[in-house]
């Protein structure tokens, strides 16, 4: 116990154009828990991957159980005894939950594939986990949580003795966000080293040992969990003080704006009624599947409904499809940006121009380069986007980065409601703040915002009033500097009970 | 109870309710056209649509290879027509059967291997790498018997040897049934082990589905897409030898758009061209709805014209229905609640 089991030390590697890792220093011990902290583009994952295999170094040397390793695949870190649980989910979705888990070491009998044999070691390691999955169940037709429960029970078959997890309660509900840190307790007292990414630093107290952090490529600092404080870490992460994390504006509230009556579609949105008034901001919050993007998505036209009113300032407006909806002024920044919220490919200029193109183009539809330069020009320097030029591809950006041209995008036109979708999922520090002021500016402009978040902090500290939902309902609207989490938590955990079911069941 | 949980089991393979849905399709497509044209019932209708569809099968098992890793190969007709011309060429010029074959053999995994390559390790995009070695070999086809088909091969290894080749691979048959279609059945039944029980089969699937989950759980993406390729120039190579033996000589046109032909065989199976899912047994039943919309429309006296046609059709409605299926009409598919 306690030894050290990884050492890296003047680790560098280069992306064209960036510097990702600049003599970074890493050590882990084992029966550890290892925080890796620092904004978004710090290098955490790049270490990490190159850690795992994914990426190679281009200077540095690398130590693992003592022994230096150059350059390694991703197969023989796993056969040393690392394994990843990436960020993004890297599942194949057409494949079982055992086939993904033995995917790459399946096990054979004589040259056939023995599934029999690779469905019981998967059950068995799941049911160590206690996470409750079929393994014959089809990974695609499980909610993303589920598979990200999938992913920590394939990184863990392997019998790895350094974990590395980046980001893996994103996508997890406090339930299993329980069961994961019970995994992890259970590692460490096994011995194994493990490396948690995680932008939720209120998580940490709960399994950390030691923090190292990490800034702009550069290795700053490590130390022990308990002689620091939250304050100190990010202080650390951001190269300064961050004062007031949620930066409030008082604003008057005006007349309303927007109101929802009666909207209905699927089983996720049901009966779903609210307005929004000038100079305020509705927080939405809930946990995970609580229909919150369901009802987004079906405000902005995307997905049909089955019934419901629409009314903008005191107009009933039709929406069936994201057309109609930008053009009555309405708009969103939806929750996954790299699928819904950008080109990735495009160039931030065509990203930003791409909802706007009836602004400018001509009687003749010729887009006029000079007004896409000017409304680019506005949103970058506006938003603070971080780039050298517009021409940059947006999938090169930061998260943080990219979450501003999805904003971006909008800005440019005189929007009436503004919907985000967790606009700070997986962005850093310093980003998120950037969002919040801007979700102030908007307020303060009298355009009425719809905040959607499952960080309950967050939506305290920048909604002004909060509806909570559950389970496709709303089950109560709280004013922000009244209420507390734990009001927030117990409606959004009111489901409805069989009895309320039986005697009202016709929403089936 | 046992025999209930076993047809649930089989009822949940990958891609097999794509594959009986084309396998309804093809019995009422061929009773359809039978009670219309009673000679289709024929045995001796029966025989020849096995022996027909036996082209279709190949190179649709070849092409499902492809497919189903998210890939396509183009060159297929192409390697048709070089295995067609390279070893009646040889054959005509007196050279022996089972050499001719043999190099025949080896020019056609040599595509294949280019395209694995060209795909796998330098990442070009499959579409315009298997369009370069198409040409590539419809242009060796010409080349090979400086741009004339060939001479009739008994010309050269003399009628005996020709007849055995000829009977071998298209006219003979044993236990009643056609050479060449037990030789597909084979060759079917030896992929379709191949894709569903082994390794590289699980591989293929995996990289169809997400090419870089595979690569991060140490799947050699480049080793598997290069198998796959090899895989479908072989089907295309024994294509070019049934239709080399059909003739009795080489022809230089041999096997154009059959690239396409085993696109549509394998999406009327239900093998999905983006990769991830379908299954073999779809593709057998593909190749089978082809041959039997092409036999029953000529049996029925339709020009060559509406033929065509038909089969277009046929395909995109064979895709628009699993689309339909897939989502649900107008609207996303709301995931099941447990």
């Amino acid at each position: 116990m306690n030894e050290v089991i990884v050492s890296m030390q003047k680790i560098c590697k280069s992306f064209p154009g960036v510097k990702a890792l600049d003599n970074v220093h890493f050590e882990l011990r084992s029966g550890e828990v290892m925080a890796l902290l620092g904004e978004n583009g710090a290098g955490k994952s790049t270490l990490m991957k190159i850690l795992s295999g994914v990426y190679t170094r281009d200077a540095g040397t690398m130590e693992i159980f003592g022994k230096p390793y150059g350059d390694l695949t991703p197969k023989q870190a796993q056969a040393v005894g690392v394994a990843i649980i990436h960020q993004e989910l890297n599942m194949c979705r057409h494949l079982t939950v055992a086939e993904n888990m033995f995917l790459g070491r399946e096990k054979l009998k004589g040259f056939i594939l023995s599934n029999a044999e690779m469905e019981r070691e998967a059950a068995r390691i799941l049911g160590e986990l206690k996470i409750d999955i079929d393994p014959r169940q089809v990974v695609g037709d499980l909610p993303v949580s589920k598979q990200q429960m999938v992913e920590i029970a394939k990184a863990l078959s392997t019998n790895a003795r350094i974990l590395i997890m980046d980001e893996p309660t994103s996508a997890l509900t406090s339930r299993e966000i329980d069961d994961l840190f019970r995994i992890i307790h259970q590692l460490k007292a096994n011995g194994c080293g493990i490396v948690y990414i995680s932008h939720r630093l209120e998580e940490l107290a709960h399994i950390v040992d030691r923090v190292t952090i990490m800034r702009d490529g550069q290795y700053i600092t490590s130390m022990n969990f308990k002689d620091t404080t939250m304050d100190e870490i990010i202080a650390n992460m951001v190269g300064r003080e961050i004062k007031e994390k949620f930066p409030r504006a008082v604003c008057q509230k005006g007349k309303k704006i927007f109101e929802v009556k009666n909207l209905s579609a699927g089983r996720m949105v049901r009966d779903i009624n609210f307005e929004l008034y000038e100079g305020e901001i509705v927080g939405f919050a809930g946990l995970m599947g609580a229909g919150r993007t369901e009802t987004t998505r079906a405000i902005f036209g995307i997905d049909p409904k089955t019934s419901g009113e629409i009314i903008l300032d005191g107009k009933p407006v039709r929406i069936t499809c994201p057309q109609d909806a930008i053009r009555a002024g309405i708009v969103l920044a939806p929750e996954d940006r790299k699928k819904d919220g950008l080109c990735t490919k495009l160039s931030i200029r065509h990203n930003i121009a791409l909802p706007n193109l009836d602004l400018l183009c001509n009687q003749f539809g010729v887009v006029s380069t000079a007004k896409e330069e000017k409304m680019c020009g506005q949103a970058v320097s506006e938003l603070k986007i971080k780039t050298p030029n517009v021409d940059v591809d947006a999938g090169n950006l930061s998260g943080g980065n990219q979450q501003k041209v999805v904003v971006g995008k909008w800005l440019a036109r005189n929007s009436r409601v503004v919907m985000f979708d967790e606009p700070t999922r997986g962005i850093d520090v310093a980003a998120k703040v950037e969002i919040y002021n801007l979700m102030n500016q908007l307020k303060k402009q009298g355009i009425a915002v719809m905040f959607v978040s499952s960080e309950m902090p967050e939506v305290m500290g920048i909604a002004d009033r909060i509806i909570v939902m559950c389970d496709g309902r709303i089950t109560g609207e709280v004013m922000a500097e009244k209420t507390t989490q734990s009001e927030i938590l117990t409606l959004a955990t009111r489901f409805e009970n069989k009895f309320e079911k039986a005697e009202g069941g016709t929403d089936k | 109870m046992n025999g209930k949980s076993k047809f649930k089991k089989i009822m949940s393979t990958r891609g097999m309710g794509a594959a009986l849905t084309a396998f309804a399709g093809l019995v009422v497509i061929y009773v359809a056209f039978g009670l219309i044209q009673p000679q289709v019932f024929s045995m001796r209708n029966i025989l020849n649509l096995l022996r027909s569809m036996s082209k279709y099968l190949l190179i649709g098992v070849g092409q499902s290879y492809l497919l189903i890793t998210g890939n396509i190969d183009l060159s297929i007709g192409s390697v048709v027509a070089m295995s067609a011309m390279i070893s009646a060429t040889m054959m005509a010029a007196g050279i022996n059967v089972l050499l001719a074959i043999t190099v025949a053999l080896i020019c056609c995994l040599a595509i294949g291997l280019v395209n694995g390559i060209l795909v796998g390790k330098f990442q070009l995009p499959p579409f315009i790498a298997t369009m370069g070695t198409m040409f590539v070999g419809r242009g060796i086809a010409y080349m090979v018997n400086g741009n004339r088909n060939t001479n009739a091969i008994a010309s050269g290894i003399g009628k005996e040897a020709a007849d055995s080749f000829q009977n071998f691979f298209y006219y003979g048959s044993t236990a009643g049934v056609y050479n060449t279609f037990w030789i597909a059945l084979i060759l079917f039944l030896v992929f379709f082990f191949l894709i569903s029980k082994t390794r590289t089969g699980r591989h293929i699937y995996a990289i169809g589905s997400n090419v870089d989950a595979a690569k991060l759980s140490g799947v050699s993406v480049v080793k598997t897409i290069t198998k796959a390729y090899m895989i479908s120039a072989f089907c295309a190579f024994v294509v070019g030898l049934i239709l080399c033996a059909q003739a009795g000589m080489g022809n230089m046109e041999a096997g154009n758009m059959y690239e396409m032909y085993g696109v549509a065989a394998g999406v009327i199976g239900g093998v999905s061209p983006l990769g991830g899912t379908g299954m073999l047994l779809g593709t057998f039943a593909g190749a089978a709805v082809w041959q039997t919309l092409e036999n029953g429309l000529s049996m029925a006296g339709a020009p060559v014209g509406i033929q065509r046609i038909v089969i277009g059709i046929i395909v995109m409605g064979a895709v628009l229905m699993d689309i339909i299926f897939r989502r649900g009409i107008g609207g996303r598919k709301v995931r099941k609640e447990k």
